[in-house]
């Protein structure tokens, strides 16, 4: 008996590496330049190894109501409704949704990239900000709580829905798909599988990039990424200061003024420690999760850093809730709003319990057997703990790509990464 | 009377707003339960906000950023994008041109005042080339050849010589600026209608300004309230005087 499963173990752990084998056979002579993992998140692809993409498409941007009836809170007055993008083709063409990553909007620069490799290939796309967004979670989150992997993707299918309600009388359409980078890849999972039960889209490939497993294990990650900062958070002012003045240096030397790969300018001049990298990636997911929490804060009335009754007007002073929310971690917002939030709703199930059900391994099974979801990841991504990269190869099996660099999400304009990103979608015929 | 208009008409709405900018009653903290976290609470007591800008004005300001955000709505926008269906891309470049070349004579004069001599130099020989080879202006050929284009104007002059910035300032229909900037402006405008005055027919000069703040709108991607910040305010105000902090030290 126990020689059987040793034997099954034998064979599954060498079918493993015969695939990984094989992934990483895939990858060989990667060609994307930054082999450290922080440069690679912070500076992207310079413009020389990008794939070359339109600079112009018809990438418009519009409104929709998602909730007619609600209307949000005085001091967030500007958030009725949600915005989001859209690059349509004349004739019939499969359609493609793209979820943004945390904090990032449905126009940022990663979703313009993706919009424009897919409007060429022939897409319709529709490009929506991560639930995370503060115009998000304004007009189209049901609780103002974003975070919960179902109640997300709730809030997201209603708003693809909405949107294609609106479409379908101007765009003919031959498929669904789905992709998303960092938390939108974890949106789309989840998503997706709320899609096999509501079957309004019956999407045909779905394509997560750089996601993390567990989200709790990110977020900790990241905090503890800005506790980097040198002398403790309590520097977190001195070490901005610093930033603004290493910056005004690299300013004052360049011709031009910001353009396409200041940042890369900036890295090469400023010289920074790992840690300091690290800190900079921890501050700016943090600068942008404080207007989340904030909004959620208000439309929870949770008393998190605005006092529970309190009713902040259109020109309340704003300053010290921004001061405090820059001084507190996600991983707070997860204990001290969201969890608290839940478990009103849920008063049986533990805090252990919430943080798994926020992971990719609560659906690892679904994952499994869903020959339709792919994934694009890094094997140095800074949103990783130390062996969950594992999970991908052992759940996905060959479907999918893991690069040997690239940080978190740092090698998504990449020749190699476009190209692959287009054949998930068009090999099988989407096209 | 031409270009005055807009700035007395500014003057009048910025009365308007600073009468009626009394805040209401502020609402009593003591009165509520104290929140999970608190700034007095978890800041040490050396730390300082560095996003920080100094703004007593900011019932007001934050009153003429909510009209210049509905002016933006409701008329300039609209016109923008009237404008960018109905001319042709390459006249629009070609205005955008010439008014960048008016921008750069504005440039050679105030770093004359800041004794900069390359800066003077390679505005110079832009205002030159694209004055000439460019067809008045209206291509810019000194960019197509790499000239260096740096972008000076009085509020910076009074910057190098080290007038601080003053109180932070909304200006109706322009913007965030500050108090040193706004008033900048003046000599600038000047100087741009004089040269107006020089090179152009009577109905043109008239309307130019129209022009210019079309082209200056169309040329800017910022749109109110879609910054993603929900303390929109303070990180546009915190931007700006940065810019203008780099925009000087340059």
């Amino acid at each position: 008996m126990k020689i059987r499963i040793l034997t099954r173990r034998l064979t599954a752990f060498l079918c493993l590496s015969l695939l990984s084998g094989l992934v990483s056979a895939s990858v060989e002579n990667y060609g994307y330049p930054f082999t450290n993992r922080y440069v690679a998140t912070v500076v992207g692809t310079p413009a020389e190894n990008s794939a070359k993409l339109p600079e112009s498409i018809p990438f418009k941007k519009q409104r929709i109501e998602i909730f007619p009836d609600r209307e949000p809170p005085e001091v967030l007055w500007y958030g009725k409704e949600l915005i989001y993008s859209v690059a349509l083709q004349k004739k019939k063409s499969p359609l493609i949704f793209l979820i943004a990553g945390t904090g990032a909007a449905h126009n940022g620069g990663k979703n313009t990239n993706m919009a424009r490799a897919f409007y060429q290939a022939g897409f319709h796309v529709v490009s929506i900000s991560s639930p995370t967004y503060p115009n998000f979670v304004i007009s189209a989150s049901s609780s103002g709580v974003p975070g919960h992997a179902q109640h997300d993707a709730e809030d997201l299918y209603r708003v693809m829905e909405t949107i294609w309600g609106k479409l379908q009388k101007k765009i003919e359409v031959s498929s669904f798909n789905l992709t998303g980078y960092s938390l939108g890849a974890f949106n789309a999972a989840f998503v997706s599988q709320l899609d096999e039960e509501r079957q309004t889209f019956n999407f045909r490939r779905v394509l997560m990039i750089n996601p993390p497993v567990s989200l709790y294990n990110s977020i900790s990650l990241l905090d503890r990424m800005s506790e980097n900062i040198p002398g403790g958070v309590d520097n977190f002012d001195k070490f901005f200061e610093k930033l603004v003045r290493a910056f005004t240096e690299v300013y004052k030397e360049s011709d031009d003024n910001v353009g396409d790969d200041f940042l890369y300018k900036a890295y090469e001049a400023l010289d920074l420690k790992n840690e300091e990298l690290a800190a900079l990636i921890g501050v700016s997911f943090r600068l942008s999760s404080s207007s989340m929490v904030f909004v959620s804060d208000v439309i929870s009335d949770s008393g998190y850093a605005k006092p529970k009754g309190l009713v902040l007007e259109r020109y309340s002073d704003l300053g010290p809730y921004r001061q405090v929310l820059n001084r507190t971690g996600f991983t707070d917002y997860y204990h001290e709003l969201f969890f608290p939030y839940y478990r009103d709703e849920t008063p049986d199930i533990s805090r252990d319990d919430f943080i798994d059900a926020v992971s990719l391994e609560s659906i690892a099974d679904y994952l499994r057997g869903s020959e339709k979801i792919w994934v694009m990841h890094n094997a140095d991504d800074v949103i990783l703990e130390p062996g969950e990269i594992d999970f991908f190869p052992e759940v996905f099996g060959e479907r999918v790509i893991i690069y040997p660099r690239g940080g978190h999400c740092g090698n998504m304009n990449y020749t190699d990464n476009v190209a692959h990103m287009l054949d998930v979608f068009t090999q099988g015929g989407a096209l | 009377m031409r270009a005055f208009t807009l700035p007395r008409c500014a003057v009048l709405i910025l009365a308007l707003l600073t009468g009626a900018c009394s805040t209401g009653p502020q609402p009593q903290l003591q009165n509520f339960a104290e929140p999970t976290f608190t700034l007095e609470r978890i800041r040490s007591d050396d730390a300082v906000d560095v996003a920080s800008v100094y703004d007593p004005w900011e019932g007001m300001n934050q009153r003429i950023y909510n009209f210049n955000y509905h002016f933006d709505q409701k008329v300039f926008l609209p016109v923008v994008r009237g404008w960018r269906a109905v001319v042709p891309r390459f006249i629009r470049t070609g205005i955008h041109n010439w008014f960048n070349n008016i921008r750069d004579i504005v440039t050679i004069a105030n770093s004359i005042l800041q004794l900069a001599p390359e800066k003077t130099f390679e505005s110079s020989g832009r205002v030159i080339v694209n004055s000439t080879v460019g067809l008045f202006g209206f291509i810019d050929v000194a960019s197509k050849l790499d000239f260096p284009r740096p972008v000076e104007d009085f509020g910076q002059t009074l910057g190098h010589w080290g007038v601080g910035k003053g109180p932070y300032l909304v200006v109706p229909f322009l913007g965030p600026s500050n108090v040193r900037d706004a008033l900048g402006k003046i000599p600038d405008l000047l100087l741009i209608n004089t040269v107006n005055d020089e090179v152009l027919s009577k109905p043109l000069r008239a309307t130019v300004f129209l022009f210019d703040a079309i082209d200056t709108r169309s040329n800017l991607s910022f749109r109110y309230h879609e910054t993603g910040s929900a303390f929109e305010y303070d990180t546009v105000r915190w931007l700006i005087s940065t810019k203008r902090d780099l925009d000087v030290a340059k």
